[in-house]
């Protein structure tokens, strides 16, 4: 790709951009949210037109002007969200689009045929009789591998693809990865984790505001410099520092014997004024489903759940909001916004209330705050009347974080609070837990990061089938134990 | 670091300043396209019809039809915005019609009374029976175009039996003026102009209460944030079941408002006034903007839709041309309102 350039209104998402990547090679493409990574990727897919510069596939230069076109020129995608259909096996996800047919009608040896030689050849197990919906994340994704294989990809274009695997499902990916090198696959592989490249990398772009930095051979570039190179600044410390919980500090929440369909088996742990408490454990373990069963996104079956004291009866949502908890979802597409609404009216959607008077809204009111959030949590963005769906990963994420602390919340629920976004936006919202900490709030912040859940809590609840396993101060708990707690080893 | 916040703060009112002075801008130059355009076509039309379509007669007479179809569709816009759809409207005409004629013959009441209290009784029976659409679709998650279909089916059927299949004439001429009468026709005359129908004051007043509704107040955010992402609206803390039942009683209030007008114009309640209404609700809304997916859409641009249908029928009524051909021709615009306003969010993307 060469001096690639797009603009969006308002924003020049890329500008000049140029890049290139070698058969049986993977090339990492890093950058922070926004900075024009899935924009490149969008363009060289054919999903949108570049405004300016070229394509050139084996040295010829190549017209893209939608996905068929990438996909005759051997380009396949692997996007953050599958494109799959749930209800379809995975012969027929494989096959999509070029179905074997014998006259009129569907051949389904042949697209079974087809199909399994793809997975023979990758060495994948999965089974066939079910609908991909029923498949793990990590099988889903095998799918997605062998749609762009069965036909004929030469390269491949990863986005953040171990974002939602455990490590050892991130293991056989990178077995796998390893094998397209050697059979002659080029990839290129998006990815915020850099502590993963040098298992899989060749080569490493760093984007930085829509311009391709610096082009380096892995080995070459330290990760301290490219994290440098990425944000344009030194990053110092990692993780502010965790303010002490005063011991007269009071218990902001208490959970007892809270159960939930089968993922959460009676929880019970409290968590005082002041305090960061991460819930640790693997995908699947009922983190999720506990912070939501605590703030009404599912209602419990059992338990007690007391605020401040006081006994609430948690029965939706709005009890929860009610009684100051805000939980702050993984899925921010799905659960945490309305995307075809503006900046302004997502920042003040879970707090109408504090902008209505006798049921008007009052639009002065309502943009104040709005721009309020949008300078204190420096949200990217040309105005409070931009989209959402407009604005990059990071944003969207900072504009869900906006319309929690809005509100009069005092408990805070993080589930996954950093997930796929770039560096800088991650040291920011951790600054901002930590003020929250600071100012009295309790947090509950659900992570698969062991990093974070080390770097962020006073303490640490492991949790396996839906129990709590263990319990680990700030200073007691290291990787090692949290994985034999999580992978129940050992307790 | 305050000192930067209250900079980037202050930039950053400007900026929604101007983004909102280009917003008017904007609007403001399509407005002034759409009124061209719309001269042009009223000038060519003009010509055809030697003269008939411009004149005050004609144009009231527009508004007049058009009134029972734009306030359906108002109810309408806002079930489609939620992503819902009302199929029943047509046959809510018809029962609240006749229940509303059978009330105001059995009640001893007369004059404004008599219109205020069927008035009351026709919006109840249309609310409830919105009320009854919305409870399957809020507590068991099943699609409205089943439970409003089945509610069209139940509702004209009831209609029929309450009646006996006949219309039920109006004893009272309470509701004449309503149904027929104009303002301002004393001031008017000298100036060899019609009046104002009063029905077409109930439906701008209608318009006007509505739009206020959906864009300047809490429960019109909620409207469209539950229908651009449910599960978002609903873990905001948004009763989610409440909005929407609230929709789709609001559309069949809207409605048996229209029933009343229809009722009052010819002075009977009849069983077989509404059908295929629901159907011209839907385009109107649809031409008028409103996305089917919802979470997109206003009741102003509804109004322009029913406008824009009721004077394409007027028009061609005026060229003679026969009433299959309208059908053919009326299909095919809304098809091309519909394929023109995607290709223009496509290509003029927010």
């Amino acid at each position: 790709m060469r001096g690639i350039e797009k603009s969006f209104p308002g924003v020049k998402a890329l500008s000049g951009v140029t890049l290139d990547v070698n058969a049986g090679e993977l090339l990492a493409l890093v950058g922070e949210n926004g900075a024009g990574k899935s924009t490149l990727m969008k363009i060289l897919s054919g999903a949108q037109p570049a405004d300016a510069g070229e394509i050139v596939v084996d040295g010829v230069v190549a017209k893209i002007a939608g996905p068929k076109d990438a996909e005759h020129l051997g380009i396949g995608m692997i996007y953050q969200e599958f494109n799959l259909v749930p209800d379809l096996g995975v012969i027929e996800n494989i096959m999509l689009g070029i179905e074997p047919v014998r006259g009129l009608f569907l051949d389904p040896k042949g697209a079974t045929h087809a199909a399994s030689t793809v997975l023979a050849e990758l060495g994948i197990e999965l089974p066939l009789d079910v609908p991909v919906r029923r498949l793990s994340v990590a099988q889903q994704q095998m799918v997605e591998i062998c749609k762009c294989l069965v036909k004929k990809a030469r390269l491949i274009v990863m986005d953040e693809p171990t974002a939602a695997l455990t490590d050892r499902e991130i293991d056989r990916l990178f077995e796998l990865i390893l094998r397209l090198k050697k059979s002659g696959v080029a990839i290129i592989y998006i990815s915020h984790r850099l502590e993963e490249l040098p298992r899989i990398a060749d080569r490493v772009t760093v984007l930085r505001d829509g311009k391709a930095i610096e082009t380096r051979a892995l080995a070459d570039l330290p990760q301290d410099e490219m994290i440098r190179l990425m944000v344009g600044r030194a990053l110092d410390a990692h993780f502010p520092e965790l303010p002490p919980v005063r011991a007269d500090a009071p218990v902001m929440l208490q959970v007892a014997g809270l159960r939930r369909g089968n993922r959460v088996n009676g929880v019970d742990f409290s968590v005082r004024a002041g305090e960061i408490i991460a819930l640790a454990g693997l995908v699947g373990a009922g983190r999720t489903e506990i912070v939501r069963a605590i703030a009404g996104a599912d209602v419990p079956d059992a338990g007690t759940v007391t605020v401040e004291g006081k006994v609430v009866r948690i029965t939706s949502p709005r009890v929860g909001i009610a009684a100051k908890i805000a939980l702050i979802t993984e899925d921010r597409k799905n659960q945490g916004l309305v995307l075809g609404m503006s900046v302004r009216a997502n920042t003040t959607l879970a707090h109408l209330e504090q902008f209505t008077t006798r049921g008007f809204i009052d639009k002065h009111k309502e943009d104040t705050a709005a721009n309020q959030s949008i300078a204190e949590l420096r949200i990217r963005t040309p105005s409070d009347e931009q989209l959402v769906r407009n604005l990059s990963g990071g944003n969207q994420q900072k504009v869900v974080l906006a319309k929690w602390l809005v509100g009069d919340a005092r408990i805070f629920l993080f589930d996954e609070p950093t997930r796929g976004i770039d560096i800088g936006a991650k040291a920011e919202i951790y600054t901002l837990m930590v003020d929250l900490a600071r100012k009295g709030a309790a947090i509950v912040m659900v992570s698969s990061e062991l990093p974070e859940v080390l770097g962020m809590a006073h303490r640490i609840l492991v949790i396996r089938d839906g129990l709590i396993r263990a319990e680990f101060s700030h200073a007691d708990a290291t990787q090692e134990k949290i994985i034999a707690v999580a992978a129940g080893a050992a307790a | 670091m305050a000192e930067v916040q209250a900079e980037v703060k202050a930039n950053l009112e400007n900026r929604a300043g101007d983004a909102r002075a280009k917003a008017r801008r904007t609007y403001w130059t399509r407005f002034g396209i759409f009124a061209a355009v719309l001269a042009a076509i009223v000038i060519v039309v003009n010509i055809f019809t030697h003269g008939n379509f411009l004149t005050a007669g004609n144009l009231t007479n527009v508004l007049r039809q058009i009134t029972y179809n734009a306030i359906l569709a108002i109810g309408q816009t806002f079930v489609i915005i939620t992503g819902g759809i009302d199929l029943s409207v047509g046959s809510l005409i018809e029962l609240s019609g006749v229940v509303m004629a059978l009330f105001a013959n059995a009640t001893g009441l007369d004059g404004v009374v008599l219109v205020l209290a069927t008035l009351l009784v026709g919006v109840l029976v249309g609310g409830f029976a919105g009320f009854v659409n919305a409870v399957p679709v809020v507590r068991l998650n099943l699609p409205p175009f089943i439970t409003t279909l089945a509610m069209m089916l139940m509702a004209r059927g009831l209609a029929f039996k309450l009646s006996h299949g006949q219309p039920i004439a109006l004893n009272s001429h309470a509701f004449d003026s309503i149904g027929t009468g104009y303002i301002l026709s004393g001031v008017l005359a000298p100036l060899h102009l019609p009046g104002i129908p009063i029905a077409v004051l109930w439906m701008l007043a209608l318009v006007t209460i509505f739009a206020v509704l959906l864009t300047r107040t809490r429960f019109g955010r909620y409207v469209y944030a539950l229908g651009g992402n449910e599960e978002a609206a609903r873990l905001a803390g948004i009763d989610v079941a409440r909005a929407k039942t609230i929709v789709y009683m609001i559309s069949g209030a809207c409605a048996a408002v229209a029933g009343m007008l229809l009722m009052a114009r010819f002075s009977s309640g009849s069983p077989n006034t509404g059908i295929g209404n629901e159907l011209q609700s839907i385009a109107a809304v649809v031409v008028g903007g409103t996305s089917l997916t919802g979470g997109r859409g206003s009741v102003v641009g509804t109004f322009a839709g029913a406008l824009l249908i009721g004077v394409l029928n007027n028009v061609m009524n005026l060229l003679n041309i026969e009433s299959y051909t309208q059908e053919i021709v009326l299909g095919a615009v809304i098809l091309l309102a519909v394929i023109v306003d995607q290709l223009r969010r496509k290509y003029v993307a927010a």
